[in-house]
């Protein structure tokens, strides 16, 4: 029997990657262990390992494919002694894989929201469709599954099915969740909320409830004129931040605390550090601290300090860590990732800097593995780098906080009644209020103002 | 010492409580099933199954009849031989009674003979059943277990339902019949007099009908299978009375004299007049109520309304541990109903992912009277009742090739739609074999198809499934052959 290649899912949360590359091609033997093929999931590129061997029958979705569905079938592989017939005895199943073709990739409309707020009834005695409902297509053009109702309904409210979420088998998209959306809100594509992009004072704030997905392509599109842009469509990374921030900001209620430190204290020590560190016998040091790898301590010791906060929300429990995995916002190009520095609070500051180093050069090459950026119970995204005096982020779930780093610049303060000069750092701390309140928040942000005014602490 | 833990114990085998144990079975868990008088259940002794084993002789009988329509020609006169009709009916019951003996024994489920009953959340006494059995019973299945405590970490109550007495009139098992006498008549009787026209007295009026009996249907409501569409109900009952069965309708049994081997009924009817009706036997038809007692629910604190345990969409009672699926935890009290309504129960106790709660309205109904009977979803003035702008398509069997040809172009299929969204709202037949023709129609409910993918599907030609896109046809004004 030829065995089927199915799309794997090589993290616990992924739902479907690209096919970015095959590595073999149809006839080619494979032994078990050979890379066949790499994946780009949300965040990362992995590589995919033949179980088995035999000889590659078909290759049944293309390299380039977006959005395969987790355990879509991917290639067939025939064992010794079969040929190409083997794959059509082999069923259906073979055939008709969920995967969508490479021709359907550029149909990227939304058909569901094309006829946004038509509500014409079929009239009678004619023939009002040409087809039945048509399937619509995600906006990365993979087949999104849904119940011929639930498109019906979805087009006359000129919802987006792209925006839902569906409790049907096996993720199909169903009347009630269509139903469910429009209580809500979610999913309301543009032409119904063109009033309020009309009046722009109040647009940013109706927009995040009543409108997560935006204004679908096309009519986004009818606002400029052909020929002005260019379309870029968009790769994992960017649907996976525009998701999990967009679901972060509608269901995470946020609240802010900032507070100056000032950093003269920390800056000499870290000098000192750095100075005293060892060298190898290419005269490179071992470490060398930067501001960030303190703040990242700091942080872990305060999570330690006032455990409370070290907290993540779930709908029955209070969920406790008893570490403080931080994680950390690394710029790269086309988004950003969050590798995470784990048990932060128990590692010397010379192997959070290392680890550091390590991560932040793999998510470049955008090489992390999903464990070393899923997760992780806190957040420290840093701008200080590009000047930035201050500013707010979004809490990442699973994380109840996280902490936004200004940058330290010299300004007047007031020491003994007397004008003085310092370098203060501005940071804000963003909670998710469910889990970490007011108080509790300041509480953490006084540790962490102890530990960077007080950096000898840090080391003991 | 003889294992006496499981995962899992479900009191009651009928179709809800083996179909559960299977299923249990297949999630790996390790399961027990007590029952104290039949597997299988009322379903497979002495419900759905033996019933339709009846009327299938009685439909032999109704063709046989009417075989020089058919340009054939029986020499002499067809007759029914009671006993031997009984004797099949009860063949069929014991061969699909066996059959579950069978399947718990390959899918490693432990019968627990006797009657239990719940001495704390997680714990059953099985004792001797305190009720006799009815007679004649099947034999005992090999390899039970016996009289003892057991325990579970999870027990499903499946006990069923029994019939409903009416007081004043309640069965005797001579006179006064249910269904569990209905079933194994030793006699013909020359006149019935059936209290009740839902599913089971509406199909043992028509069986007795067939057999020649003098019937007299006595409903309250206004019209027989007082649960479908009116349109629907009106020709059933055209066609029972065209075949000589009387029906009185908005009228009630309110007083039943017994004599020797007699009885008579007072009938009375809307306006306040009562007939005397007299007849051999009176069928009780008048519903069924849970079996919730002798089970220790009361001593547990176990909530129930009205005659049936209260749970949640996954058959959670209040009580941690303690589930109820079937007829005992609620209406409506199908068989098919229980099934689905325990497998939701122990796909959620085995956390298989993406269970949801059963669809009530989505439950088909099926009546085996001739002409046969059968729904799903809402009526056209439940539809309406709820605010739904509806269109309705109609299609009468007397248009399809197919039913011309068996001689049976009688009946009609109706569906109703929302006209806005063109969701299939409900499906109502009467007719041959509509009984197997609904499903259709229940497989577009669940799939959410709308007017569009039933009109874009094909029906194989020739068959009565036709009538059926014919029917979504004419609710949009495009029905051809009519």
């Amino acid at each position: 029997m030829p065995i089927n290649i199915t799309m794997p899912a090589l993290s616990p949360t992924m739902e479907e990657g690209n096919l970015a590359k095959w590595h073999v091609k149809e006839g080619d033997t494979v032994s078990a262990g050979d890379v066949i093929a790499e994946i780009e999931t949300d965040k990362a590129t992995m590589e995919v390992e033949a179980v088995e061997e035999g000889t590659v029958g078909k290759i049944v979705v293309a390299e380039g494919t977006e959005a395969v569905k987790v355990n879509a079938l991917i290639a067939i592989l025939l064992e010794d002694g079969e040929d190409a017939s083997a794959i059509e005895k082999s069923g259906d199943s073979a055939g008709s894989s969920e995967a969508p073709s490479k021709a359907e990739k550029s149909e990227a409309a939304p058909a569901a929201a094309a006829d946004a707020g038509s509500k014409e009834v079929i009239p009678v005695g004619t023939e009002a469709a040409s087809g039945p409902n048509p399937a619509p297509k995600g906006a990365d053009g993979g087949r999104i599954f849904s119940s011929p109702l639930a498109r019906r309904l979805a087009k006359q409210n000129g919802l987006d099915l792209a925006a839902l979420s569906g409790s049907g088998p096996k993720g199909r998209i169903v009347k009630s969740d269509v139903d469910a959306a429009l209580k809500s809100g979610t999913g309301k594509a543009a032409a119904a909320d063109a009033p309020k992009a009309a009046a722009p004072a109040a647009a940013p704030a109706a927009a995040p409830a009543a409108a997560p997905a935006g204004m679908s392509k096309d009519q986004v599109l009818k606002l400029f004129e052909e020929g002005s842009y260019e379309l870029e469509p968009h790769d994992g990374m960017r649907k996976t931040i525009a998701k999990r921030l967009t679901e972060s900001k509608q269901t995470i209620p946020h609240f802010y605390v900032s507070v100056d430190c000032e950093l003269d204290a920390l800056l000499a020590l870290r000098a000192q550090l750095n100075s005293a560190a060892p060298t190898d016998k290419d005269g490179k040091p071992a470490y060398k601290l930067s501001v960030n790898d303190m703040t990242i301590k700091a942080l872990a010791l305060s999570l330690r300090d006032v455990p409370d906060a070290n907290v993540s929300w779930t709908a029955d429990a209070m969920v406790k860590h008893k570490h403080a995995d931080v994680g950390v916002a690394v710029s790269i190009p086309g988004g950003l990732i969050t590798p995470i520095i784990r048990s932060a609070e128990m590692k010397p500051l010379s192997v959070i800097s290392n680890e550091m180093k390590d991560m932040g050069a793999r998510a470049k090459a955008k090489k992390l593995k999903p464990e070393e950026y899923q997760g992780g119970t806190t957040a420290v995204s840093n701008m200080g780098m590009m000047g930035v005096k201050d500013f707010s982020a979004v809490v990442n779930p699973p994380h109840a906080t996280i902490l936004a780093v200004g940058a330290g610049e010299k300004r007047p303060v007031v020491k003994d009644d007397a004008l003085a000069i310092a370098t203060v750092m501005t940071v804000t701390l963003s909670t998710d209020h469910r889990c970490v309140d007011g108080a509790l928040g300041a509480e953490l942000l006084k540790a962490f103002k102890g530990y960077i005014e007080n950096p000898m602490s840090m080391l003991v | 010492m003889a294992d006496t833990n499981y995962d899992v114990i479900i009191i009651g085998s009928g179709p809800g409580g083996y179909v559960t144990a299977i299923r249990a079975s297949q999630l790996g868990l390790k399961t027990a099933i007590v029952e104290r008088e039949h597997l299988g259940g009322i379903c497979l002794n002495w419900g759905c199954i033996p019933t339709k084993a009846l009327l299938r002789s009685a439909e032999i009988l109704d063709h046989a009849n009417h075989a020089k329509s058919f340009g054939l020609k029986l020499e002499g006169k067809m007759t029914a031989d009671v006993k031997d009709v009984v004797a099949r009916s009860r063949g069929v019951s014991a061969r699909l009674n066996g059959g579950i003996g069978y399947l718990m024994k390959k899918n490693k489920i432990d019968v627990i003979w006797g009657e239990a009953k719940l001495k704390s959340p997680g714990e059953i006494t099985v004792g001797k059943s305190s009720k006799p059995a009815v007679q004649p019973q099947h034999p005992v299945p090999k390899g039970v277990k016996g009289e003892g405590t057991y325990t579970a970490k999870h027990i499903i109550v499946a006990t069923g339902a029994r019939p409903r007495a009416l007081p004043g009139i309640e069965p005797d098992g001579k006179l006064i019949w249910t269904y569990f006498e209905a079933m194994k008549p030793d006699f013909m009787p020359k006149s019935l007099v059936v209290m009740g026209s839902g599913a089971i007295g509406i199909e043992f009026a028509s069986f007795y009908r067939s057999m020649g009996v003098d019937v007299t249907v006595v409903e309250v409501m206004t019209q027989v299978m007082p649960v479908e569409d009116p349109e629907i109900s009106a020709i059933a009952r055209k066609a029972l009375e065209k075949r000589g069965l009387k029906i009185l309708t908005e009228a009630k049994v309110s007083k039943v004299e017994k004599g020797s081997n007699s009885i008579t009924a007072h009938v009375e009817t809307k306006d306040g007049k009562v007939q005397k009706i007299e007849a051999d036997r009176l069928i009780s038809a008048v519903g069924v109520v849970g079996n919730i007692e002798n089970l220790g629910l009361e001593d547990l604190g176990v909530k129930t309304d009205r005659g049936c345990v209260v749970i949640d969409g996954y058959g959670k009672t209040n009580v941690p541990g303690l589930y109820a699926i079937g007829d005992v935890a609620g209406p409506p009290m199908l068989a098919h109903k229980a099934e689905h309504e325990g497998v939701i129960c122990i796909e959620k106790i085995a956390g298989v992912e993406g269970v949801h709660p059963m669809d009530k309205g989505k439950i088909p109904g099926c009546t085996y009277c001739n002409p046969q009977v059968a729904s799903v979803g809402l009526t056209e003035a439940k539809a309406k009742e709820q605010g739904r702008e509806v269109r309705v398509g109609r299609y009468s069997f007397n248009a399809n090739g197919k039913a011309i040809a068996l001689g049976e172009d009688n009946g009609m299929i109706k569906t109703i739609f929302d006209k806005k969204t063109g969701e299939l709202l409900g499906a109502h037949m009467v007719g041959a074999e509509v009984t197997e023709l609904i499903q259709g129609f229940v497989v577009a409910m669940n799939l959410e198809t709308t007017e569009e993918e039933l009109m874009h599907t094909i029906f194989p030609h020739p068959t009565l499934s036709e009538m059926m896109k014919e029917s979504v046809l004419d609710a949009y004004g495009r029905v051809l052959n009519a």
